[in-house]
């Protein structure tokens, strides 16, 4: 993939996000015209980044989703349900495009079903012949809403601005550097229109003159270098604009339109200065960075045991400076490596309302806390769980409005995603005001299914029962529905969140409603383990998953029914010894006391029979590789100080 | 000039093979190996490769010609196609030669003990047969050098079964 591909696809997707975005809010607030240019916005920027990078069929798209904006913009089609499922169909199918591009293929796709549906909507209320998109160019003047916008602007100081463009006459590329002086002007403020209008810019179907319509705090001279410095550009000219009177009369009905949408200028604008404190880095350069970082600790655990060894001060002292600067570089790399929780929540809100249409169920979804960072392999893995969650919410969860109504609940459901952090972790929750879960038929399908006998239902507590969610092969729906059945239960759900090194819990009331919780780790790839030795072979296990080491003596291991059990803090926990689980080669040292690794799962605890305790560490997880796959009770590997690979042992998988 | 492909030529029982070298790494010396409990036999265990992980694979056993005896000459062929990284152990490594495709014929439906599943073909050589091994069969678990035995799947039947090799 070329750089410019991976921009286009960084931005198009960016893009992509806030026309979604923008278009759930005009769903709410269907009048406000500034969503709408926001859009339109987006849905330009796309067109002209996609036909330069000649991706004809994204272009056509966004090209006929703009005419609707348009048409919506200047009040000759109003805001209907039909036109934003139009607008939703349309950027999904722009969000398929541009992943097929990102996965190496050409980002075709028919689009002319929607091309067509797009079209008709812009016609409907408009009867033919409406597509006079450009007819106001004898006119160059701001209509009602961008002399409102630029009234507004205004105060905020920012002045509008007319900018008379001429290129010089064997100019080539025409669209080109009009593209170019818009970005160039674009970038001193907010371009509110231009004529010809931007398509024809772009297609270069004007004369060797245009005119730009810009809301800046720039001065005329700043604004007259700025354009000026585009090659083959022959004249500028940058007049202060001054509102008419006029406009400002129609202000007065368009104030609060207008107050909002400079409200959403604002900001943009300060992200805009802000950016230029940041950088894009690619995804790649981190992890290398990261990689090349994970070797450091490994080196730097080598040193310390090289400089531990020589009894040379000097040397010590130095290494014990490079591990305390190497552990704040380690912070910083973590943190380069988080980002917000908001790339996974981002999905859900489309998705939810589209569940919600389809289950005929009002739902209302209230996200708090998508700033929350976690580390990025996280994010990534995290998305489908919880997709499964709000499936699961929406369809089992939230009841149909009739029977909410019955129930004393206002008809719309109420769905919310909470993220943040909690110490070393991160915490999801999806709670919803739905039925909760009924514990009888929950009983009744773990009996059925054989997980429990009638008579320990009775015994179990609601938590136990809701528990019981989570086994394998487990599903309370009675049909198979098209959104949550699909034969994968909960359980799929538990296995990655625990592969992650997360654990899920859920609390629920009847009536009330369920929350499922879900604890995650801050971070993967490097880890406090304490290694331990078995015969000739280390083993790293997680600080995470270990409460205690004990020295056992031999005459306190007991026999139950042929299994070694021992006595911790007044309660039996099974003894595993990893020898024998991992059928290690080699003897191991006869000793009087047994070194015993206590670890826990959730209540459960376990002994882990080791032959000695090596002490604590940092290491960095390394995966085994795709090729080994699952390996049974271990997690990854890591390397040791002295090159050695040890393997890292997931105590959960051992406690089963 | 198209024809001619390089390839690293190296022995098992006394038989040459090749490998194509564009899907070798690198050759390495044999190096201490952490075993990997649970997984197949011929599943030696994983070194340190420069500061990553990688499987190794006794390459004989793989095929059932017998278990490989360390020696001063062992190697092991790091093989990397597409996501996988696996190192193969052989009895040793000695050459790196070009083979003209036009010389490579199709291999009998078996050759020195290994199926054709896992050869590419043959190439004549002044000093005697070369075969040319297909290494993605030989990465592929679900390949193996008798005739396959299928097992009942398991009733989940989603996992990926290619990748769970005899861990339980």
């Amino acid at each position: 993939m070329n750089q410019y591909t991976a921009v286009f696809l960084d931005e198009s997707r960016e893009h992509l996000q806030a026309v979604n975005d923008h278009i759930l809010k005009l769903e709410k607030e269907p009048h406000e015209l500034a969503l709408i240019e926001e859009i339109f916005r987006s849905a330009h920027t796309l067109k002209g980044m996609a036909a330069t990078m000649e991706f004809a069929d994204i272009a056509s798209l966004t090209h006929q989703m703009e005419n609707v904006l348009d048409s919506i913009r200047r009040g000759q089609l109003a805001v209907s349900t039909e036109i934003i499922d139009s607008l939703f169909l349309a950027t999904e199918a722009l969000e398929e495009m541009v992943e097929a591009i990102g996965a190496g293929q050409d980002g075709k796709k028919d689009v002319t079903a929607l091309v067509g549906r797009l079209e008709q909507l812009e016609a409907g209320e408009d009867g033919p012949g409406a597509s006079q998109s450009d007819g106001e160019q004898e006119q160059p003047a701001l209509d009602e809403l961008q002399t409102a916008m630029a009234a507004e602007a205004e105060k905020e100081g920012f002045f509008p601005y007319q900018i008379t463009v001429t290129l010089s006459d064997d100019c080539v590329m025409k669209p080109v550097r009009a593209y170019m002086v818009s970005q160039a002007a674009g970038e001193l403020g907010e371009l509110i229109k231009t004529v010809p209008a931007a398509e024809e810019l772009e297609a270069g179907t004007f004369d060797a003159s245009f005119i730009l319509f810009l809301l800046s705090q720039a001065t005329v001279e700043e604004i007259h270098d700025a354009v000026s410095g585009v090659s083959e550009v022959m004249q500028v000219e940058v007049i202060p604009l001054k509102l008419t009177d006029k406009a400002a009369n129609e202000e007065n009905s368009q104030e609060e339109t207008a107050a909002t949408q400079v409200e959403e200028e604002a900001p943009a604008g300060q992200s805009a200065t802000r950016k230029s404190k940041t950088i894009r880095v690619s995804l790649e350069r981190i992890d290398d960075l990261m990689n090349l970082f994970e070797e450091l600790v490994i080196d730097r655990s080598r040193l310390e045991e090289l400089a531990r060894l020589s009894g040379n001060n000097d040397l010590e002292e130095t290494v014990e400076h490079v591990s305390r600067v190497s552990s704040e570089m380690q912070e910083i790399i973590l943190q380069m490596r988080m980002m917000p929780v908001e790339q996974v929540f981002n999905r859900f809100p489309r998705m939810v309302r589209g569940l919600a249409r389809e289950l005929e169920k009002e739902i209302e979804l209230d996200i708090a806390g998508a700033e929350t960072e976690m580390d990025r392999t996280v994010i990534e893995e995290v998305g489908d769980p919880l997709v499964h969650l709000i499936r699961n919410s929406v369809d089992h969860g939230i009841e149909a409005p009739a029977e909410r109504l019955q129930a004393g609940k206002p008809e719309k459901g109420k769905l919310s995603l909470r993220a943040y952090h909690s110490g070393n972790h991160v915490m999801i929750e999806i709670e919803d005001d739905g039925a909760g879960i009924n514990r009888n038929k929950v009983e009744s399908k773990a009996v059925e299914n054989g997980l429990i006998t009638t008579e320990q239902a009775q015994d179990l507590a609601d938590e136990d029962v809701y528990k019981l969610l989570f086994s394998a092969g487990f599903s309370t729906a009675d049909e198979v529905s098209d959104i949550s059945g699909r034969g994968v239960g909960l359980d799929v759900v538990r296995n990655k969140i625990e592969s992650l090194g997360g654990i899920i819990s859920v609390a629920s009331a009847p009536g009330k409603g369920s929350k499922f919780s879900i604890q995650l780790p801050l971070t993967l790839s490097i880890l406090s383990a304490l290694l331990v030795k078995v015969r000739d072979e280390t083993y790293a296990v997680p600080l995470t998953s270990i409460v205690e080491t004990i020295l056992l003596e031999e005459a306190s291991i007991m026999d139950v029914h042929g299994r070694k059990m021992m006595d911790y803090r007044d309660t039996v926990i099974p003894l595993v010894a990893l020898r024998e689980v991992f059928d290690v080669p080699g003897s191991s040292p006869e000793q009087k006391s047994q070194p015993v690794v206590v670890v826990q799962k959730g209540e459960k605890r376990t002994g882990l029979v080791v032959d000695s305790f090596i002490g604590q560490q940092e290491v960095v997880l390394k995966s085994l590789g795709s090729y080994l796959g699952d390996v049974f009770a271990i997690s990854g590997a890591t390397i040791l100080g002295d090159g050695q690979v040890a393997l890292i042992i997931d105590a959960n998988a051992l406690m089963n | 000039m198209e024809g001619i492909s390089k390839y690293i030529v190296f022995q098992m029982n006394h038989q040459t093979y090749g490998a194509d070298v564009r899907q070798i790494l690198s050759i390495e010396k044999v190096q201490e190996i952490t075993e990997v409990p649970r997984t197949a036999g011929f599943i030696k265990g994983v070194i340190n490769l420069r500061g990553d992980t990688t499987p190794i694979i006794d390459l004989k056993e793989r095929f059932r010609l017998g278990k490989l005896e360390q020696t001063e000459a062992t190697r092991i062929l790091i093989v990397h196609i597409a996501d996988i990284r696996v190192g193969l152990m052989v009895d040793s490594a000695t050459d790196v030669i070009d083979v003209d495709a036009e010389l490579i014929e199709q291999a009998p439906e078996i050759i020195g003990g290994i199926r054709d599943t896992f050869i590419k073909g043959v190439a004549k050589q002044e000093d005697g047969l070369l075969i040319l091994l297909n290494l993605e069969a030989v990465l592929d678990l679900n390949e193996t050098n008798e005739l396959r035995k299928f097992t009942k799947e398991q009733q989940t039947g989603g996992q990926d079964s290619g990748n769970d090799i005899g861990n339980r």
